[in-house]
């Protein structure tokens, strides 16, 4: 699709905040990827012999009290922060979706008892959910997902119903039904593509969310468990070193901010590169 | 003329509307909008029947209902003989192909995100039998009467302009080959060079496939120029109807030759009949008695605030809802 200022491309190589996020993003995903085959060090397995070692050519980031290489462990950390934040994001968005679509199509009181579902489910925290959903199923990776998906699902409900709305009451919907489709047709030819920037652009917010919470599940012991390497964590193992090493607390946060701030970076880029009104504006 | 012995395109009898607004108080019922009071007519086939009246007066109330878009309150819509709130869910679909609507706003009515050919076979594909090649070949055929090139479907809305959209909705509304069409302010949001085109666009299709109109408007040159009969519409009634020569060269009721009257027309040295159009319209939110027009009317007596005109048959086809359509005063 070619909008006003060139192609969507041209657009995307000239917003600098949209490729600063976009080289962070794939710089994440890259190392998760590669952690799948290839580690520099050890990222799971103890080596007490090697513990607390500086950075060094071995040991790019040196070793925590474990000795597991550190730079290992946030390579492999990504993984495990990225798959939680999609598989999280995605029950968020397809149940949200299903929801809000559903009550904009019905609206009446369907579409009132789905938002105050969303109200309702607003005022629990993900991390209130997380460690109600510790007490009954125990804490892991399966929790954090639960908990941070669960916590999507209003989001994307409400958001979805509100964009949902406005392209039910433009004309071609009054077209469309008077060609004889039905809400359940509509709503998939016509109100999702045209909302679908706008939840992708909630999708990539959502993800940075998902993985400051990840991290904050993690460090609570709630979330991923051990050995599983994960960012949260780390920062768990880290802080009772702080004062004898420092950098291994800085080396987790600083790549959890990046993650965070690249991901924010690209979905508001997206924004813009998606809503030609806006990129004019520009 | 004698009574015609074909069946109505579209016949529509005592067909009210009543939009209840949303609840205020508790314990007050909530208001109501009377949007249409009882509308009736009939338009025979290959007619092109016009609705005129100001904004605000249900003209596209009546066009949403026609098309089956909205449930009325009270009356009957027939087309092609069926009365179309008395049909199950697939007959209303099955029947849908035979008639069709254009949209006011071009930009509006058109999907973004789908390409032209997609957006002109959309009335196919909810009950067509055909096949995609089938198809393909309809869109094409239609596409090219309306005067754009079959190339074009592979194109997206945003890269035509206004009137090039509006031929597109125009293809969309014939590619059934509906026996109506329902157009609501076809060209009102049109460049007044483009409006043109687009009204000798209708007149032409109509002397090929033979379709009727019904054309809304509220511009009565565009309804002048393209209709073969005019109803006037006030606050949700008819208040007179005809052939459209003599009504507008003989109007029966005081709000028609205000209506006229507030037209500029070049060449025609009338003078001014005061301030033709007094006031605002009174409110739609009740029902009162008399003559709804009367407290706009330059010719009111007291027995317009007292008894409601019933719409009465001044022969030759002309009717009007006023006590004193004798006595408008013509052009
Ligand atoms: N869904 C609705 N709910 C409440 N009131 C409505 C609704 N739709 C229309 N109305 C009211 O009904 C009346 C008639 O509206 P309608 O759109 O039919 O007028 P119109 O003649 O088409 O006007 P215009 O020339 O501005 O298009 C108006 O007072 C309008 O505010
Ligand atoms: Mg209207």
């Amino acid at each position: 699709m070619s909008g006003p200022g060139g192609s969507f491309l041209a657009r995307a190589l000239r917003h600098r905040s949209f490729m600063l996020g976009g080289a962070l993003t794939v710089g994440m995903l890259g190392m998760a990827a590669i952690s799948l085959f290839w580690t520099p060090g050890e990222a799971i397995s103890l080596n007490v012999a090697h513990r607390m070692r500086p950075p060094s050519l071995e040991y790019w980031l040196g070793t925590d009290k474990f000795g597991r290489d550190i730079f290992s462990m946030l390579m492999a950390g990504a993984q495990n922060s990225i798959t939680v934040g999609v598989v999280a994001v995605s029950i968020g968005l397809v149940a949200g979706v299903i929801l809000g679509a559903w009550a904009s199509a019905k609206r009446g009181w369907i579409e009132e008892a789905v938002m105050r579902f969303s109200d309702f489910s607003f005022a629990f925290p993900a991390i209130l959910s997380a460690i109600m959903l510790t007490a009954i199923i125990g804490p892991g990776g399966v929790t954090s997902i639960l908990a941070i998906g669960i916590y999507n699902i209003p989001v994307f409900a409400r958001l979805t119903r509100g964009v949902a709305n406005a392209v039910w009451a433009r004309e071609f919907v009054l077209a469309a039904r008077a060609a004889g489709k039905g809400a359940v047709r509509i709503t998939i030819e016509h109100v999702l593509p045209n909302i679908l920037s706008i939840i992708i652009v909630q999708a990539t917010i959502s993800f940075a969310i998902a993985i400051l919470a990840e991290a904050a599940l993690s460090y609570l012991g709630l979330g991923t468990q051990p050995p599983q390497p994960s960012w949260g964590r780390m920062l768990s193992e880290a802080q009772a070193l702080i004062f004898l090493a420092p950098m291994q607390a800085i080396y987790p946060g600083v790549t959890i901010a990046l993650s965070v701030f690249g991901l924010n970076l690209l979905g508001d880029g997206l924004r813009d590169l998606l809503d030609p009104r806006l990129a004019r504006k520009r | 003329m004698n009574a015609p012995a074909t069946v109505p395109v579209l016949a529509v009898e005592e067909l009210q509307r009543h939009y209840t607004l949303p609840r205020e108080h508790l314990f007050r019922e909530p208001g109501k909008v009377y949007a249409l009071n009882g509308v009736s007519f009939e338009i025979q086939p290959g007619r092109s029947f016009g609705v005129v009246g100001e904004s605000g007066c249900g003209k596209s109330t009546l066009a949403r209902t026609v098309m089956a878009l909205e449930t009325p309150t009270a009356g009957t819509v027939r087309i092609l003989g069926h009365d179309l709130f008395d049909l199950d869910k697939d007959a209303l679909r099955a029947l849908r192909r035979h008639f069709q609507m254009v949209f006011q706003d071009p930009y509006g009515s058109l999907d973004p995100r789908h390409k032209v050919g997609r957006v002109v076979a959309e009335p196919l594909t909810v009950s067509d039998e055909v096949g995609a090649r089938d198809r393909v070949e309809k869109v094409a055929d239609v596409l090219r009467s309306v005067g754009l090139k079959a190339a074009d479907m592979d194109k997206y809305p945003h890269e035509f302009s206004g009137g090039q959209r509006q031929r597109i909705a125009i293809a969309r509304a014939l590619v059934t080959r509906p026996e109506l069409i329902v157009a609501d302010e076809p060209v009102s949001a049109l460049d007044v060079s483009v409006q043109a085109q687009v009204l000798n666009l209708m007149r032409d299709l109509q002397d090929s496939f033979g379709v009727t109109y019904m054309l809304i408007s509220h511009d009565l040159a565009v309804v002048e120029y393209v209709c073969d009969e005019v109803a006037v519409m006030y606050l949700g009634r008819i208040v007179e109807r005809g052939r459209t020569e003599a009504l507008f060269a003989r109007p029966s009721h005081p709000y028609t030759r205000a209506l006229l009257d507030a037209v500029p027309r070049p060449g025609v040295g009338r003078a001014k009949r005061g301030a033709a159009l007094k006031g605002t319209v009174m409110s739609q939110t009740a029902l009162g008695t008399g003559c709804a027009f009367a407290d706009r009317c330059p010719m009111a007596k007291p027995r317009c605030l007292e008894e409601a005109p019933p719409l009465r048959d001044l022969g030759d086809h002309h009717l009007s809802a006023c006590h004193y359509a004798e006595d408008v005063p013509a052009g």
